[in-house]
């Protein structure tokens, strides 16, 4: 008689929905428009309470379905009484922000000097690429705690710590391209027609750089999402009050015993917006991209 | 191969001089450190006679000359927060507890990541491979420090299996470690795995298995010891980075290692004690760097000529 074995271990359900949510990443899309961009954008409009103002006499009550919680503050309030919802309604706003301008800033200046290495090669080429390794080697975290020591934390302190940490991988990606870009025949009769210099690195080879420039970049926004509330939780980050999701979670800290739902919400909201952004930037470096698969 | 090692010494040694002069020159950024030494009424001449005395008169190439030197002999000056303390002191009061954190937080990883990933290898397409999937998708996406506080919430608050900070006996460590060490169980893992399929399908495994090897044998024995190079040549990469992740780690359980100390230091813009740690930690963390490219030098020829 033959009997099928069924493994105990093998829940294919969940080899299966991991599989789909690879493949489609309409989930990832889903969750990271509904709980990041649409809440960001619109967070004066769909924030019930002021993010910054609170009342003493409602502090530190639970959320919704907890007893003392009420409709008002579906996720409860901070110890100064504010409306932890409402602050991680416009934590989504800084953390994007953040990215966004970290990550444009640090991939046109990545790319900028990839370009020009790439395309010049010789002494350009080995002084910019030591600097890459070096400022690769460099320990992040402490980098950025050298910075805030000296200047204190701030929005650009912040953007700067980042964007130092940032501009070396788009470099090396983006030189690696250009070497082989630059050998091809449009870019030698491009420069027959007279083409100049600039010319050939904006108009010729930046095109031809764009998707792999594309997917690192969304690759890393989950990353820098990450590392900016690291940096918020150790006071290194953006300064109080601030409503960031990485601030929100060092404010619960002390009182994880009698209110886990204060640093409870806003550690699911990283969690989740960097658990799609990774699902989301895989699946585009596999269609955009193979060739990124070990960067 | 010597002179890749002699190049890469080279860069390790100038990596680490540009971190000390980012700490050099972020230090003037701080203000005239005069005004945090001397007191209010403190006159000009006072504060000539304090900047000759410490060299602050100089020109910058000259202070930074200065700075350097003592540097190298360890000095980094009194810490302004902690009165009578020097910086180098303090630092290595602190480092002990630290190296202790991340190494059993490399232990733990080392003991999770390892089975993990061959049985994923082994059982390639199955829940087991599915599950070392989430898991590496989660080392991902997962802030370290808020793993910590859900770890304290579900596992000292709730269970009261373990104390929820502080340092003592092994039962204080043990959370600190999962969370320092989760976010490299993940590309550990990864690792194993991937060097694993490799070996699990060359030639001299079918001939263990012909043999009539058990397959735990064929797997653990045979295979393992063949895949293990990758893998432990990351170990060391690890390593420095668990040191320098311990900053993360050690605020959220108060653990008193340098990690908390930085911190401290940080807060109370004592730059003294910052600048120390900071110096200490990037040494530790480029050598390691250096360590382990001069290991994979070693074990694949290919990389010299690179």
């Amino acid at each position: 008689m033959a009997t099928i074995t069924i493994p105990w271990y093998a829940p294919p359900r969940v080899a299966h929905a991991l599989r789909q949510a690879r493949r489609y990443p309409i989930v990832s899309i889903f969750i990271l428009t509904f709980f990041l961009v649409v809440p960001a954008v619109l967070a004066p409009q769909v924030a019930p309470h002021d993010p910054l103002k609170g009342s003493l006499s409602k502090r530190l009550k639970g959320p919704v379905w907890q007893q003392g919680g009420s409709i008002e503050y579906p996720l409860g309030t901070d110890k100064l009484g504010r409306d932890i919802l409402s602050r991680m309604i416009y934590g989504a706003r800084v953390s994007l922000a953040v990215s966004i301008v970290a990550i444009f800033v640090g991939g046109a200046i990545g790319t900028g000097l990839g370009l020009m290495s790439g395309y010049f090669g010789g002494r350009v080429d080995a002084l910019l690429m030591r600097l890459v390794d070096i400022s690769l080697s460099l320990p992040t975290i402490l980098l950025a705690l050298v910075l805030v020591a000296a200047v204190g934390p701030s929005f650009w302190t912040v953007i700067t710590v980042l964007v130092v940490l940032l501009w070396a991988r788009y470099a090396r990606l983006v030189r690696g391209e250009t070497l082989t870009i630059k050998e091809r025949d449009f870019i030698a009769r491009a420069r027959v027609a007279g083409a100049s210099h600039t010319r050939i690195m904006t108009k010729y080879l930046l095109p031809n750089v764009v998707n792999s420039l594309i997917v690192l970049a969304t690759l890393q926004v989950g990353y820098v999402i990450l590392l900016e509330s690291a940096l918020s939780f150790l006071g290194a980050g953006l300064p109080r009050p601030t409503p960031a999701w990485g601030l929100m979670v060092a404010d619960g800290r002390e009182l994880i015993v009698t209110a886990w739902w204060v640093s409870m919400f806003p550690g699911l909201a990283i969690m989740l917006t960097v658990l799609s952004l990774n699902l989301l930037g895989d699946w585009l470096r596999d269609h955009l991209d193979p060739k990124l698969r070990n960067v | 191969m010597q002179r890749y090692i002699a190049r890469r010494a080279l860069e390790s040694l100038l990596a680490l001089w540009v971190m000390s002069l980012v700490v050099f020159t972020l230090a003037r950024f701080t203000g005239n450190p005069l005004d945090v030494m001397l007191p209010l009424e403190a006159t000009p001449e006072d504060y000539a006679r304090v900047a000759k005395h410490w060299g602050l008169d100089q020109p910058l190439y000259t202070q930074y000359a200065i700075f350097i030197t003592r540097a190298l002999q360890g000095d980094f000056g009194m810490s302004w927060k902690w009165p009578g303390r020097t910086a180098m002191g303090l630092v290595a009061e602190r480092l002990p507890a630290t190296l202790q954190l991340a190494g059993f937080a490399l232990l733990i990883s080392v003991l999770i990541a390892l089975p993990v990933g061959v049985l994923s290898a082994v059982k390639k397409g199955t829940g087991w491979d599915a599950g070392a999937k989430v898991i590496a998708l989660l080392g991902q996406s997962l802030p370290g420090f808020w793993l910590g506080i859900v770890l304290m919430w579900i596992f000292a608050v709730h269970l009261g299996w373990f104390p929820t900070s502080g340092q003592g006996g092994i039962q204080y460590m043990i959370l600190p470690a999962i969370t320092l060490g989760w976010f490299q169980v993940a590309a550990m893992m990864r690792l194993v795995r991937s060097s694993m399929l490799e070996v699990l399908d060359t030639e001299f495994v079918k001939l263990t298995r012909i043999k009539g090897l058990s397959e735990w044998k064929v797997v653990w024995k045979h295979c393992l010891r063949n895949a293990g190079i990758a893998p432990l040549t990351y170990f060391a990469i690890i390593a420095g980075v668990l040191m320098t992740g311990s900053v993360v780690t050690e605020s959220v359980f108060s653990w008193p290692g340098t990690g908390l100390l930085v911190i401290d230091a940080v807060r109370a813009r004592d730059f003294q004690v910052v600048q120390a740690v900071v110096i200490v930690f990037a040494g530790i963390f480029i050598f390691t760097n250096l360590l382990v490219d001069i290991l994979y030098a070693y074990l694949d020829p290919r990389i010299r000529l690179r």
